[in-house]
């Protein structure tokens, strides 16, 4: 399947050979944004540059959530990974959703999977991060 | 120099479930009581403020309608969790502003069988047509898929955090903060749930979102509470009974969450906090070791053990040792929650902000009953609303009491 029938789950998802993440950084204090931006809202800099983040980390935080909204397949696991300096926001995939597994400070990698194909034939990718 | 501020009235109502009452009732039934306990009418205030997060957003005026409609300026406010203190802290800064004497502030909300709040979103359906939207152009929902948006992960996450960067807190550490706070509610008549939970009945609970089972989550119901506020001259004219039972505000503080990396991946509720407490010490000249009690946010047992921290409870980093020495229970250094907190009191959002300075008020006035805690002379009432707002009230007992 080429890269063309794809999209990704987010656009700060970066398909392709290498899947990424991408941020908007703040030209002037660093400051990491997934999101487009007006300013930035450390320093109300105007300027940014598109960055990508390390695809590996530390999890700094995480839970099981067994109980969600309608619609939202549980269990899942959320976690806080911290990809060298940048946080970022993800589920924790290919690992047991439990306290015995899942662990503060585990090394984990970014990794991608199918979330199905559309009536055009394009395949939606999202991300988390497994165990390294 | 600004004039000092006192809460002249204060109400709350029970809280729990209210099925033949609408808001308007409840936050009437709040407004009329604080009113009658302060000695004043709708005729003595000058401002009214008034909140109901999930409401249609004219709350005040509606209230009005009930209770008396004189033509003065409504504030409807609207600040997640931090509503109720924003109305309080919105009347008072009327009256530091010279603009009237007197102020009510209502709070409100109905949520009994509300069920998880925040999380799912838009449904978009997984299927036909990929097609991004939103902010993160999205072409599925997010929550579930990148973290969770839904509140009791969320706060596991902020309870977590601080266990890895500190260490020791565990599944049943913050079980055992929920095995506090509903030990604690027995005592207080107008919580939801006054029920005594064994550790063991709370770990065993449905698992939420861990470390939070069912018992460690706020409680969604229905309430109300209201306070008037006066002004330190006006209150000189007062009667000697007024004066005795008012409660002076010696600090009323509400602050937002500033830039910090990962605050837009997990909001920040530590950096608010202890911003707002550092200035409510100041403004109050009092300090964290003079507090006879202390209501804090718990919206989550996970939550609970971060504001130790965040209000300067405990030296940083330290909570985890703090909540074991016995420190925050009714009989300890500094009893945090005694009302039952958000677990065992509820938490009907807009409510919140004024029911826990109703509950301070009520000890520093002596009049708790068997919850009293003796001889109290000062407290503090702090709220977190996500996204994020904090307020904080520090308040102390009359000289004349
Ligand atoms: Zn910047």
């Amino acid at each position: 399947m080429s890269a063309t029938t794809q999209i990704p789950l987010v656009n700060y998802l970066v398909l392709g050979d290498t899947p990424h993440l991408q941020a908007n950084e703040c030209t002037s204090c660093g400051a990491r944004y997934f999101d487009r931006r007006n300013a930035c809202a450390g320093c109300f800099g105007t300027e940014f540059r598109t960055v990508d983040i390390a695809t590996e980390g530390e999890v700094r935080s995480f839970t099981i959530v067994t109980f969600a909204a309608p619609g939202v397949p549980v269990p899942f696991v959320a976690a806080i990974v911290d990809c060298n300096g940048t946080s970022v926001r993800a589920n924790l995939i290919n690992v047991e959703p439990s306290p015995e597994h899942v662990k503060l400070g585990m090394k984990v990698k970014l990794a991608t999977y199918s979330l199905g194909t559309d009536d055009n034939g394009v395949e939606a990718i999202g991300f988390g991060f497994e165990p390294a | 120099m600004a004039d000092d501020i006192y809460i002249l009235g204060i109400k709350m109502t029970k809280f729990g479930k209210h099925p033949d009452k609408d808001t308007v009732d409840l936050a009437s039934e709040a407004a009329m009581a604080a009113l009658a306990d302060g000695g004043v009418t709708m005729k003595d205030m000058g401002i009214l403020a008034a909140g109901c997060l999930m409401g249609q957003g004219s709350i005040g005026q509606q209230i009005q309608k009930q209770i008396g409609q004189t033509g003065i300026p409504v504030f409807n406010v609207s600040n997640a969790c931090a509503t109720g203190a924003t109305a309080l802290r919105t009347a008072i800064m009327a009256i530091k502003a010279g603009e009237c004497d007197m102020g009510l502030a209502v709070g409100v909300e109905k949520l009994a069988g509300a069920g998880l709040l925040g999380g799912g979103g838009k449904p978009k359906s997984d299927k036909k047509e990929w097609t991004p939207g939103g902010r993160y152009g999205a072409v599925a929902s997010t929550d579930g898929r990148i973290g969770t948006d839904a509140m009791p992960g969320t706060f596991a996450q902020v309870g977590m955090e601080y266990g890895h960067k500190y260490g020791g807190a565990t599944f049943e550490l913050f079980a055992k903060i929920a095995e506090k706070n509903h030990a604690h509610s027995t005592l207080n008549p107008l919580a939801a749930y006054t029920k005594r939970m064994t550790l063991e009945e709370i770990m065993n609970d449905v698992m939420i979102a861990y470390p939070n089972t069912r018992s460690m989550c706020s409680a969604n119901c229905d309430g109300a509470a209201a306070a008037v506020v006066v002004s330190g001259s006006k209150l000189k004219t007062m009667s000697l009974e007024q004066q005795r039972r008012a409660i002076k505000v010696s600090a009323s503080i509400l602050t937002s969450d500033p830039w910090q990396e990962a605050c837009q991946v997990l909001p920040d509720v530590n950096t608010l906090t202890k911003i707002a407490a550092k200035k409510a010490y100041e403004q109050a000249g009092v300090g964290p070791e003079d507090l006879d009690l202390v209501e804090l946010h718990d919206c989550f047992a996970t939550a609970e053990l971060v504001h130790y921290d965040n209000l300067g409870l405990c030296e940083e980093g330290g909570a985890v040792d703090f909540f074991n020495s016995g420190a925050t229970w009714r009989d300890g250094k500094t009893p945090v929650n005694v009302s039952g907190g958000l677990e065992s009191k509820g938490h009907p959002i807009a409510a919140t902000g004024i029911a826990n300075i109703w509950e301070v008020c009520h000890h520093l006035r002596g009049e708790a009953g068997d919850r009293q805690i003796e001889g109290a002379k000062v407290g503090l009432a702090h709220v977190i609303g996500l996204g994020s707002a904090c307020g904080i009230h520090i308040l102390e007992k009359s000289a004349l009491g």
